[in-house]
Formats: structure tokens, sequence, C-alpha cells
């Protein structure tokens, strides 16, 4: 076995693709209980690059009310984070991108972070991010947990993001660094600002050694195009949500919503 | 041995504390960690605060000797009198601390979150003193219940919005409220109004209300002739005046610490808010502590009469006093605790408020020595509460 085949599916991406990587949020569970692996297949299907799985919880206090309302409605289905590894124990089978499992800590410290971590190896998750999870509680508590289990804490950064805190995000980051697009919580705005391109452009200069990749307020290809022009790539999250909430056929809704983002017809 | 009950420089006391903040809040609270103690304990501050307290709260409060009841315990009981309070309540002491800190960190808006309205009136109240803009956040279900209090904040100049999220009440408005911190980080001071929430604020608010147990020191020194009394007792919700009024005891271990929880319709009923008793460790709204929740760690709706105490979990100290034994839990029902409070109106001719009646339940299920000196502390009066009295009726 070469490490290749060990290397973390993140870091494979990123190794082959550098430009206009589409990574894609739901949350599980919703709009069905049991839709969580159909959605995630689908996604690869579409050739979207990554998938992040949205572990509900009662009090997103991070999210907009378009995922609120998912992590609402999911709950209602009787998602919990058990049933989640249940319904992503054959994943590898059909989807070979790399998934990470988005959520807040309270549900994983209620599961035990060695079983989540445990559990996350077992089924193949590349990575987390835990957006209440302090940068030192995590180097004390629970990198080493994390490394032994092959997966990558993603950081996220802000517009407020002192500089010497973004170099200290990226001497602790692997796989890829959040930046989230502005002082918001997730799917607030529609368009990219002036102010919001000054701060695109402050974090490219600085030449980051990690990937990065834009999300909050990426919605439709004119503000992926933008993201895609000062990072890596973005993650789209609400307005996912909200193409997958519509009436027709949940796949064709998939599969319409990423073309009409990416423009790139398969 | 002398237990130490003191934050640590992460915020912890013991297990509990912490910030466990989203890197959106992270650079808010930094200021808040770096700069708050400095502030203060600066002279300025300090001349500030205390005059306010003073002049504007009407502080020192009185610790008044409760005769009447004193005798039915066959005890010695005095009452801090926060009911005394400016707008009702000891929730004030914070709000002006908190609002002199927010001028010098040059911010020109508050928020705040309310479940009963207290908190929200208190701030509502500095806001229009200081002359800031002001918006609170209240769950919906509780602006329904609470309707003269959202009409104060609002003739007060605040501007009250309704949390719809989730179960519509106090956890939902504090989640609202840090969103709206999150979009508005850099012209916004956020006033939490408990010993909860990420470090600082715990600590921050307990050094605000710890005017309370400061001065019950030198009333009863006055008074007695000691500074310590045997039994302190007070309700916990979040804990703001329960950290208050043990705050200067904390490592007089002589000294009784006697926290109420609101139990509802009863601890094996489900409808309860007894965080002690039904919670477990987690993390809620940026601390670490004990919190009402499922096994798969999904925050659970708590219930009480009172509003100001259906809060799914406690502040991380009361957490900490708790595991260590250092401080007795107890809870009181809905019922005993509106009984408590018509007593205390009999006994003393003071209607309390339904949450500080539960203190007053627990007298019952303690037992004191003829020369115990009991200070119950009376954090709040029950003007607020008439139409919950009225609908209880037994009186």
């Amino acid at each position: 076995m070469g490490a290749v085949l060990t290397m973390n599916r993140i870091d494979q991406l990123f190794e082959t693709k550098k430009e206009r990587i589409l990574n894609v949020y739901f949350t599980a569970g919703f709009p069905e209980l049991y839709d969580t692996a159909v959605i995630a297949k689908q996604l690869e299907i579409a050739r979207v690059d990554i998938i992040e799985i949205g572990i509900p919880y009662s009090d997103p206090i991070a999210d907009g009310p378009t995922i609120q309302q998912s992590n609402g409605v999911a709950l209602e289905n009787g998602m919990t984070l058990k049933l989640l590894f249940d319904q992503l124990k054959d994943i590898r089978e059909s989807v070979s991108i790399p998934i990470i499992l988005m959520g807040y800590i309270n549900p994983i410290v209620q599961f035990g972070i060695e079983a989540f971590c445990k559990k996350c190896e077992e089924v193949g998750i590349d990575g987390v991010i835990l957006p209440d999870l302090p940068m030192f509680e995590y180097q004390d508590h629970y990198k080493s947990l994390f490394d032994r289990h092959g997966l990558h804490n993603i950081f996220l950064i802000t517009p407020q993001t002192s500089v010497e805190r973004i170099r200290e995000v990226d001497k602790n980051s692997r796989g890829f660094i959040y930046m989230v697009s502005s002082a918001s919580t997730t799917g607030a705005k529609s368009e990219i600002s002036a102010d919001q391109e000054t701060y695109f452009t402050r974090i490219k200069s600085m030449q980051l050694k990690n990937p990065t990749l834009i999300g909050f307020g990426i919605s439709n290809s004119e503000t992926f195009d933008k993201a895609c022009e000062n990072a890596n790539g973005a993650i789209i999250g609400s307005a996912f949500i909200k193409a997958i909430s519509k009436k027709g056929d949940l796949k064709e809704n998939i599969k319409n919503f990423v073309v009409s983002v990416t423009q790139e017809v398969h | 041995m002398i237990m130490k009950i003191k934050v640590d420089e992460r915020g912890y006391y013991g297990n509990y504390g912490g910030a466990y903040i989203p890197e959106m809040l992270y650079r808010n609270i930094e200021e808040l960690r770096e700069s708050w103690l400095g502030i203060i304990e600066g002279e300025g501050f300090r001349n500030e605060f205390d005059k306010l307290l003073k002049d504007y709260v009407g502080r020192p409060t009185p610790l008044y000797f409760a005769s009447r009841l004193s005798e039915k315990y066959g005890t010695r009981i005095y009452l801090k009198r926060e009911d005394l309070c400016h707008t009702g309540a000891h929730k004030v002491n914070n709000t002006i601390g908190q609002i002199l800190l927010a001028q010098r960190l040059g911010k020109k808006k508050i928020i705040a979150e309310t479940g009963a309205g207290q908190h929200g009136v208190a701030t509502a109240t500095v806001c229009a003193l200081m002359g800031l803009e002001c918006i609170v956040y209240m769950g919906e279900v509780d602006m329904a219940r609470q309707k003269p209090n959202v009409e104060r904040m609002r003739i007060l100049g605040t501007e009250v919005r309704a949390a719809k999220s989730g179960s519509r009440t106090l956890k939902d408005a504090t989640n609202e409220a840090m969103r709206h911190w999150i979009n508005h980080p850099t012209d916004t001071h956020y006033i939490i109004g408990s010993v909860v929430g990420p470090h600082p604020y715990p600590e921050m608010v307990a050094r605000f209300q710890s005017v309370i147990s400061s001065e019950i020191q030198s009333q009863l020194e006055d008074e007695i002739g000691r500074k310590n009394p045997d039994h302190v007792i007070a309700c916990v919700g979040g804990g703001s005046n329960a950290a208050g009024a043990f705050y200067h005891f904390y490592e007089e271990n002589n000294v009784n610490l006697v926290a109420v929880e609101a139990a509802g319709k009863g601890n094996e009923t489900g409808q309860s808010a007894a965080t002690t008793t039904l919670g477990k460790p987690g993390i809620l709204h940026g601390s670490k502590t004990i919190l009402m929740q499922t096994d798969d760690g999904q925050v659970v709706e708590p219930y009480s009469i009172s509003a100001g105490l259906d809060y799914p979990g406690i502040g991380p100290v009361h957490a900490h006093l708790f595991e260590t034994g250092r401080a007795q839990f107890l809870s009181a029902t809905d019922d005993e605790a509106m009984r408590a409070g018509v007593e205390i109106s009999r006994l003393e001719g003071i209607i309390p408020a339904i949450e500080t009646a539960h203190a007053f339940a627990a007298l019952d299920q303690l037992t004191f020595e003829p020369n115990h000196v009991v200070v119950v502390n009376l954090s709040g009066r029950g003007d607020k509460d008439l139409d919950t009295y009225i609908k209880w009726g037994q009186y």
C-alpha cells in the first residue's frame, strides 16, 4: 500500500485540482430522514468536489434561518448522530470524493469524542468543521485523537480575524481554510460587496500554505465565480438547502442546482 | 481546607466554563477578555459605578430582619431586598456595569436577550440613561406571556425583536442575540443578563452582582457583629442573583450556600427546569456547564411557572459549586413556590417575584438552629407576576 492510497481525500483533491472547487453543504436527515446517502451520491454524480454533511443541532448559533430550519426539520424527522453513522455505513461503496462532517460540539461531546473519531474513520470521513470548538481546546484535547483517525479539522477565518491569528490558523490547519465571506451567519447575503473583495484580496496576498474556500453568502454562478477568482473555490449551503426543499424530483433538483452554479454541463 | 472558587485564565471554574464560540465572535470576546478587568478596576469606572448604584439604583438595598418569618421557622431570617432596586430586581446591578463598560469600549449599540423581561427592562433602562440604541431579543412565546415588560421596554425606547426560532423562549432569544452580534461585530456590545455565556461573561456578571454579598457582609457586621451568616439562600435559573449573593462567601466554608432550582410540575414529570437534577455536562451558549439535553446532545426546553428560571443550563460557576458540593442544590415545584410567595406576602407584606418565591420554598426543606442566621436573597418583586398569581388563584 503506497502513501498515496492512505492520503486524506481532501489532500488528494487539492493535489490534483486547485481551482473552482465546489463544496456543497446539506443537513443530514433533510428533507426526509433517509435522504442523506441519496443526496451524497447525487452530489458525486453531479461532479461536486467536496460533500459537507451537517449534523443537526437544536441551537445552531452560526447559522441563518434556512439552515436553522433544515436542522429543526431533520431533528423532527428523528435524525441523530448515531443514525447518521448508520446511514453512512456503506457510503464509500458509492461516493469517492471527500466527505466532511459539520456540526456543533455538544452532540459530538455527548457521543464521545473518541467514539466519534472512530466512527468517522470507519465510514470514511475526511474532515470536520466544528464552529464552536475553540482552537486551543482543539490543540490541547482533540488534535492527537483527530490525527490518529485521519481527520482534518477545518478552521474558519472571518473579515475580523487578525493577521496574527490567520497565520496561526494557517499553521494549525490541514486540508483547507474556511473563509467566512462577511460578518454574518450563513445564508445572509446575495451579492459580494466591495468590502468583501478587499478582504478576499487581502487574504490572497498573504499567500497562505493551505488552500482557501469561501463560504457564507455564496448562492449562484455569479457569487461562485467571484469566490473562485479569490480563492480555490467555494462552499454553498443555504442556497442548496433551498434548492432541495423545492417540490419535484430530489435528484433532478440537485443536478440542476449544481449546473446552475458551475455552469458546467457534464 | 478552604476551597478556591476562582476562574482561570481560560475561563474555567474547575471543569466548567471556557469560551466555546464560533470564529465570528472571536474578536469581540477577545476584546472583552483582554480589557474588562482593567476597565472595571479603574478608579474612574468604580466611582461612576458606585455612584449610579447609590443614586440611580438605590443601593445599598436593606438587609431586613423578617421577624414573623423567623418565628415561623424558629431561626433568624434576613431578607436582602434586591426587590427594592430600581426596575424591581437585581438585574440592573449588571446592566449598569456593562453599559459603563460598553461606553469605554466605544460601542454605540446594545443588544440583550431576555426571558421574563426583567433583564430586558434593566438593559432598556440603562440604554435610555446613557442614550444608546438598544435591541432586545425575546422569545415570541415569552413576549405573549410577559406583555407588560415588552411595553416597558418599548416605552423606554428599546426595540423588542421576537425570537421566532426553536422553542421561541429564552434559549432562542439568546441564540438570536448571538446571531445579531455575529452580524454586527464592531459597533455593538452584547449585555448578557446572567452568569452564562463565553468567558469572561460569567465572571464579569458575577463581579457586578457581587455587590449583593459585599453589602450583606457589612450589614451583618453592623447588625449582629459578624459578617458571615450560617446560610445564604438564592434561586437559580442561569444564576446571576445567586452568584452575587454567594460571591464573597465562596471561600467562607462555614457559610452554607443554598441554590434553589425550579422543579416545575415535578422533576419526574418531564416538565421541570431543575438543571442539576436532570442535566449532565454539555456545552451551551459558549460555555461548558450542566445542561438539560437528550442522549443525542440536543438541548431540551425546560419548564417552570417562572419565566426567569426556565433556562436549560446554569452558569458554569454553579456547575462547579454543584460538582464540588460547595453549594447545596435544592429544587421547588411551581406549587411550592406559589405557596411560599403567598406566605411571604402574608407574613412580611412583601409580594416576591415567582423566581424568588422558589428560594423561600426551600425554607421548608432545610433545618435551622434557633441561633442560625439565614439570609434569603429577595431578588425581585412580584409586580410583574400578578397575572401568574391571579391565574394560580389559591390565595
